[in-house]
C-alpha cells in the first residue's frame, strides 16, 4: 500500500500516519463478547487454545465501548434485532461487523418461512465480512479476520467517512 | 575521523559532568516534580493524540449507558443495601490487623534482636497477643450486639380472598422430612414393594363389547 500511494498523494507523512493508525487497528480487532446462537459456539472455540485468535490480537471485551468488531455469530430474530442494533451504535468509530454463519448473512435455514427471523443482519447494521458455513469452522473465521485486516490496510485518515 | 574525536570527547565530557558534578541542581522535591510533570505531560499527550486522531461522532443513541443491548431504564444510582456497610467495616478492621502483624512477623524472633536483649521474643510476642486482644474484644462486641447476623427479609404474604385459609398450609410448612440411613443395599421402588392384592373394585368394561356377544 505504502509506495504506490505516496507517489498517487504526494504526501508521505499522511500516508505514514495512515500506515501507523492501520496497523494499529488491525493488531488489536477486539469484538464485543457477543453470540446468538450455535455459531457462537464455534466463535468461542476460535477464541480458545486450539484455534487461539488472540495471537493475532483478538480479545473479546465486555463491553461496545472497548470494541471495534462485533461478530453476529447466529440466527437474528426480530426480537434480537434492535438489541443487535443498539449495541452496534454504542460502538465507538472505526467499528467493523463481521455477519457468520448463514443465519446472520442471509437468514439461513429460516430463509422462507422463519416468521421471526431477520433475512440477513446487513439490513439492519452494514456489514463488512461475510464468512460462510453453517456453522463455520473457527478456520473460517480466522480467515474472516483476516480478510477484514486486509480491508483495513486499505483505509485511509483522509477518506474514511 | 575529526568527527568521530569530537563525538567521544562529547560522551567524554558528558560522564565526567555526569560523575563529577557535586552539588546537584535538582532538589530532591525537583526531582519529583519532573516525575510529576513528564506524568501529567505523557498522559494528556496521549489523550489529545487520541482526541486528534479518533473520529467522534456522537448520537443519542450511542451515548446512552449500555445495559447490554437492553434500553437502559431506571437510575444508575440505585442504593445498595445498608447491611453491606456493617460487613465491610468489620472485614476492614480485620484487614488492617493483618496490615500489622505482617511487618510484625518479619521482626519478630530476630536472632540479632534477641541476641541484643534477651527479653525481645517475649516482648514482641506479647505486644501482639495484645493488640490481637483488643480487635477480638472488637469482635466480640460485633457478635454481642448481632452485627454479624445477616440480616434476613421479612416478606409480607399478602392475602388473597379464597376458599382456602392461610392455617390449611401450615401444616405442609411445619412437616419435616426424615432423612434415611446409609447403607449399600439396593433400596426397593415403590412399585416393588406394593403387594398384588385382588381389588374388591371390579374392572371397567365398555359397553360396546357386551353388545358384540
Amino acid at each position: 500500500m505504502s509506495l504506490d500511494k505516496m507517489s498517487q498523494d504526494g504526501g508521505i507523512i499522511v500516508t505514514k500516519v495512515d500506515d501507523l493508525l492501520n496497523w494499529a487497528r488491525l493488531s488489536s480487532l477486539w469484538p464485543v463478547s457477543f453470540g446468538i446462537a450455535c455459531c457462537a459456539i464455534e466463535m468461542m472455540g476460535a477464541y480458545s487454545a486450539n484455534f487461539d485468535l488472540d495471537r493475532i490480537g483478538v480479545f473479546p471485551r465486555p463491553t461496545p465501548r472497548q470494541s471495534d468488531v462485533i461478530i453476529i455469530a447466529g440466527t437474528v430474530t426480530f426480537k434480537m434485532a434492535e438489541r443487535i442494533r443498539r449495541l452496534y451504535e454504542q460502538m465507538p468509530e472505526p467499528r467493523y461487523v463481521i455477519s457468520m454463519g448463514s443465519c446472520s448473512n442471509c437468514g439461513g435455514p429460516y430463509w422462507q418461512h422463519g416468521y421471526h427471523v431477520v433475512k440477513g443482519v446487513d439490513r439492519i447494521i452494514p456489514v463488512d465480512i461475510y464468512v460462510q458455513g453453517c456453522p463455520p469452522r473457527p478456520e473460517s473465521l480466522i480467515g474472516g479476520f483476516l480478510e477484514l485486516q486486509k480491508k483495513i490496510t486499505e483505509e485511509s485518515l483522509l477518506t474514511s467517512s | 575521523m575529526s568527527n568521530f574525536v569530537l563525538i567521544i570527547s562529547v560522551f567524554k565530557g558528558l560522564l565526567t559532568f555526569d560523575f563529577m558534578e557535586e552539588v546537584s541542581q535538582l532538589t530532591e522535591f525537583g526531582k519529583v516534580f519532573i516525575i510529576l510533570l513528564v506524568g501529567v505531560m505523557v498522559v494528556s499527550g496521549t489523550m489529545l493524540l487520541s482526541k486528534l486522531l479518533s473520529p467522534s461522532k456522537p448520537n443519542a443513541l450511542k451515548l446512552s449507558s449500555y445495559e447490554c443491548g437492553e434500553e437502559p431504564s431506571g437510575n444508575a444510582w440505585v442504593q445498595i443495601n445498608s447491611r453491606f456497610y456493617v460487613i465491610a467495616l468489620v472485614f476492614l478492621l480485620f484487614e488492617v490487623e493483618m496490615i500489622f502483624i505482617f511487618p510484625w512477623s518479619t521482626i519478630f524472633a530476630q536472632k540479632e534482636l534477641i541476641e541484643a536483649n534477651s527479653a525481645w521474643g517475649w516482648l514482641a510476642l506479647i505486644e501482639m497477643f495484645i493488640f490481637v486482644g483488643i480487635l477480638l474484644l472488637g469482635l466480640v462486641y460485633v457478635w454481642r450486639r448481632k452485627d454479624l447476623n445477616w440480616i434476613k427479609p421479612r416478606p409480607k404474604l399478602s392475602v388473597v380472598e379464597t376458599a382456602v385459609p392461610l392455617s390449611a398450609y401450615d401444616r405442609i410448612n411445619a412437616e419435616t422430612y426424615v432423612t434415611r440411613a446409609f447403607s449399600t443395599e439396593p433400596v426397593k421402588t415403590a412399585q416393588e414393594q406394593v403387594v398384588p392384592v385382588s381389588s374388591p373394585k371390579p374392572a371397567f368394561k365398555p359397553a360396546f363389547k357386551r353388545v358384540q356377544k
